[in-house]
């Protein structure tokens, strides 16, 4: 009785504390997400959604160093197959359940046995746990993997209730119960996802609203007109031609963060019948093209200078990045005596396909006639994005325009594209030097070593190009100028720490 | 009249049978795969597998069908393959929010179309017929999309006025709830009220010609009360049929309001299942429309009844 007239008292005292304060958080997302189970869900705006619901064991910060969020402190045993962590100690999920060390195991069990979980492959080296005290547990692996901390600062990290779970089972999405800052409250499919501040939060100090309302509105343009009138307070995914307007009203702010993902151009390689063509055996008709590209010009014509220019599976600013091969400058004639060695003097066809949006399209035309003028005369099929994925799936395809949304740890933007038979290896790229140097960077974690076999990898990428790297998209946020304390990340996250509203 | 309502509810059931074929077999020709769709950026081949089954992806067409069927008289139209949510749950969440939008786009077109047709009909060749002629042109010619960008950037952002876009059940926030709808309603009302407008007119034209209305004006009744009473009620008759069929263009124009508006209804809920390859709910959403219009035009005929005497004595 005493417990909860003190909870009352403290909650009234922090309402009046917070009453000058602006309540309600709105923030408009580009699409609605998918199901709110951490295992079971994918979408990236999910991902958005969890950062206010779902603590992880481990975060990041900006320039990628994993941090404690649930885990306070961790350690490797000399092998690198055993991963002991230590706890945060007086953590309760939403509905009371204590965060311990067995909830840990209960989540990780989870993830890699519910028979809808999508984060098997995620947690796939975990060969079993041991929980050694209330807050401390180790993680048992098969083999060194070097990924696994950056798994457990995403969705396999996220700690869901174990009671909840239980209940719930497969439909626990609809009501999610974790132990982040905000807690479930409602919603209201395609309309709105609805948080209230949890009293309880371990570090609730730093989280300044009550509420934070989620607001899937689709057209950019109708997502800053919401901003410009006052009904949302930030919005995810501005788009690039409206970042100078933005910039000019002074009631508005622009933040903005380079992504982990790239864009660029797959080639099919030896993906069934149609990988057996000119540009899929002939690897110096793929750098004639790349010569012909010039990124910096599609950065400022297409993206108004927001994407910079790649030709890695790592954006240039990232430490995974080979400053050895650096972007090369564009050259139409270098392009045609390449194209005239391989025997096309006369030039050549090339059938691109690409995602029926207007900016991808942008982009190819672009391309296209740049292309043109070394003598690549490129066709271009619009698709709808899953009957393009389906398409570069099943090998009918010749090119085909698309991206990867990035990840922390530099594994997940290579190894499963570039690896033999990996599972998005649409180009069915194989080389066998490739596959041991990226085998051998995924089981070290000696930074330095995993640094030169992702070298030498790209090294050899680099003139191999089963994918032609293009650019980097950028995550541009923008705020109403009463939002202080925004942090843009890499990956594109709201972090709401720290994040006031001024009147 | 009632036998006539039985013998329609009749012929409309093999009419439901074969919508309900049409759907689900076009759903099957439509490109790409909802399960890779589902499977999103990762494609885990283990995931990909498991999904097939759980949704029985790998069964004869017509199995998946008669399964879908079977679940449908029963009153269970699957589950979202995206959300997990029950379709009907969905269904039922989303009919009141178009409906809301349909009717008040409804009072916009006729409080603007049947008035403006009359008027252009009685002041035929002047100088309000042929601005009411232009009006209903442009009412049709606008695009819906483009319209609601203006209005938002004008009236929301510009005078901060009414809200952007969102909506708020009426069960909430009676006052907001209107005022959200305001704009939308009033976007896709127009291009209705142009149609009812050039059909007012036409029939009015028609009626106004007739040798009873002659008559009329010969005994000196008042002109008021000539073409309200004698006129519009002879008029009514193609136009309530014309209303029920705009019904069909009512749930068309709500797609796309509704995605503009960010209203989370009938038409933003089919839209986004067609892009995510969510079968269940694009097969739920298509058959309930479709009864949806067959409901309307039952009923239409019925007010024929009501507006006709001649058809009541059959």
């Amino acid at each position: 009785m005493t417990f909860r007239k003190t909870t009352l008292l403290a909650a009234l005292l922090s309402a009046t504390a917070l009453s000058a304060q602006a309540a309600d958080f709105r923030f408009a997302l580009e699409s609605d997400p998918d199901i709110l189970d951490p295992d079971q869900s994918r979408t990236f705006v999910g991902r958005i959604v969890y950062t206010a619901l779902c603590d992880k064991l481990v975060d990041i910060t900006p320039d990628l160093e994993i941090v404690p969020q649930l885990a306070t402190e961790w350690s490797w045993n000399d092998e690198g197959t055993a991963l002991t962590m230590t706890l945060r100690e007086g953590v309760t999920f939403h509905d009371g359940t204590p965060f311990d060390a067995e909830a840990v195991a209960a989540n990780i069990e989870r993830s890699q046995t519910m028979e809808e979980s999508r984060r098997k492959s995620e947690v796939a080296s975990i060969t079993g746990t041991e929980v050694l005290g209330p807050h401390q547990i180790r993680i048992d692996l098969a083999q060194p993997d070097a990924t696994l901390l950056a798994q457990l600062a995403d969705r396999a990290g996220m700690m869901v209730s174990p009671t909840a779970a239980a209940e719930a089972g497969a439909d626990f999405g609809l009501a999610p119960v974790c132990s982040g800052p905000y807690k479930f409250e409602e919603r209201v499919a395609q309309d709105k996802i609805v948080l209230s501040k949890f009293a309880e939060y371990w570090n609730a100090g730093e989280f300044h609203f009550d509420t934070v309302t989620y607001l899937p509105i689709p057209d950019s343009t109708v997502r800053l007109a919401n901003l410009q009138s006052g009904d949302v307070d930030a919005i995810n995914r501005l788009a690039a031609t409206d970042v100078a307007q933005v910039r000019n009203d002074p009631s508005l702010k622009v933040e903005e963060a380079v992504s982990l993902g790239y864009q660029g151009i797959t080639f099919n390689i030896g993906n069934g019948e149609r990988g057996d063509n000119p540009w899929g055996n002939d690897a110096r008709l793929r750098k004639a093209l790349e010569l012909a590209i010039d990124r910096n010009a599609i950065n400022q014509v297409v993206f108004e200078g927001t994407a910079p220019a790649g030709n890695q599976a790592f954006p240039p600013n990232s430490p995974w990045y080979d400053t050895s091969l650096p972007v090369p400058e564009r050259d139409v004639e270098a392009a045609k005596a390449l194209l005239a060695e391989a025997g096309y003097e006369n030039g050549i066809d090339l059938e691109v396909q690409a995602p029926n949006t207007p900016v991808n399209l942008q982009l190819m035309q672009v391309i296209q006639s740049m292309a043109a003028e070394a003598g690549i005369n490129i066709s271009i099929t619009s698709k709808e994005f899953a009957t393009m994925l389906s398409d570069q799936t099943a090998g009918d395809f010749t090119a085909s325009q698309v991206g990867w949304s990035g990840r922390v740890d530099p594994d997940g933007n290579i190894h499963q594209f570039m690896t033999t038979d990996a599972g998005l290896n649409d180009a069915k790229y194989s080389n066998e030097e490739v596959d041991r140097l990226l085998d051998e960077a995924r089981v070290t974690t000696d930074m330095a070593a995993r640094k030169e076999s992702y070298d030498a990898a790209a090294k050899i990428l680099n003139e191999d190009k089963p994918i032609i790297y293009l650019y980097h998209e950028t995550w541009i946020w923008a705020l109403d100028d009463a939002i202080e304390g925004f942090v843009p990340y890499p990956d594109g996250m709201f972090r709401l720490a720290g994040v006031t509203k001024s009147e | 009249m009632l036998s006539f309502v039985a013998r329609r509810i009749v012929i409309a059931i093999p009419t439901v049978i074969l919508i309900s074929i049409f759907v689900f077999g076009l759903q099957k020709l439509l490109p790409g795969d909802p399960i890779l769709a589902m499977a999103g950026e990762e494609r885990d081949p283990e995931t990909i597998a498991f999904l097939r089954e759980k949704y029985r992806m790998n069964d004869p067409v017509w199995v998946q069908y008669a399964t879908w069927i079977k679940g449908v008289v029963t009153g269970n139209l699957g589950i979202s393959l995206r959300t997990n949510q029950p379709v009907t749950e969905l269904i039922a969440q989303k009919l009141p929010v178009t409906i809301q939008l349909a009717l008040m786009a409804l009072v916009f077109a006729l409080v603007i179309g049947i008035p403006a047709g009359i008027l252009s009909a009685v002041k035929k060749g002047t100088i309000t017929d042929y601005v009411a002629n232009v009006v209903a042109l442009s009412g049709l010619s606008i695009p819906n999309f483009w319209l609601g960008i203006m209005l938002i950037l004008l009236v929301a952002v510009k005078w901060q006025a009414l809200p952007a876009s969102g909506y708020v059940p009426p069960g909430e926030d009676l006052w907001l709830s209107l005022k959200t709808m305001l704009m939308p309603a009033f976007v896709l009302g127009t291009a209705l009220a142009a149609t009812l407008m050039r059909h007012t007119r036409s029939a009015m034209l028609g009626v106004l010609k007739s040798d009873y209305v002659r008559t009329a004006r010969a005994k000196g009744l008042a002109e008021r009360r000539v073409i309200l009473r004698h006129a519009f009620r002879n008029a009514l008759t193609p136009i309530v049929t014309l209303t029920a069929l705009l019904f069909g263009e009512l749930i068309a124009g709500a797609v796309l309001t509704e995605q503009i508006f960010t209203i989370p209804g009938f038409g933003k809920l089919v839209v986004d299942a067609v892009f995510n390859r969510d079968y269940a709910v694009v097969q739920g959403i298509v058959l309930v429309t479709a009864m949806g219009f067959i409901v309307m035009n039952i009923l239409a005929d019925a007010a024929y009844f009501v507006l006709n005497p001649r058809l009541r004595k059959q």
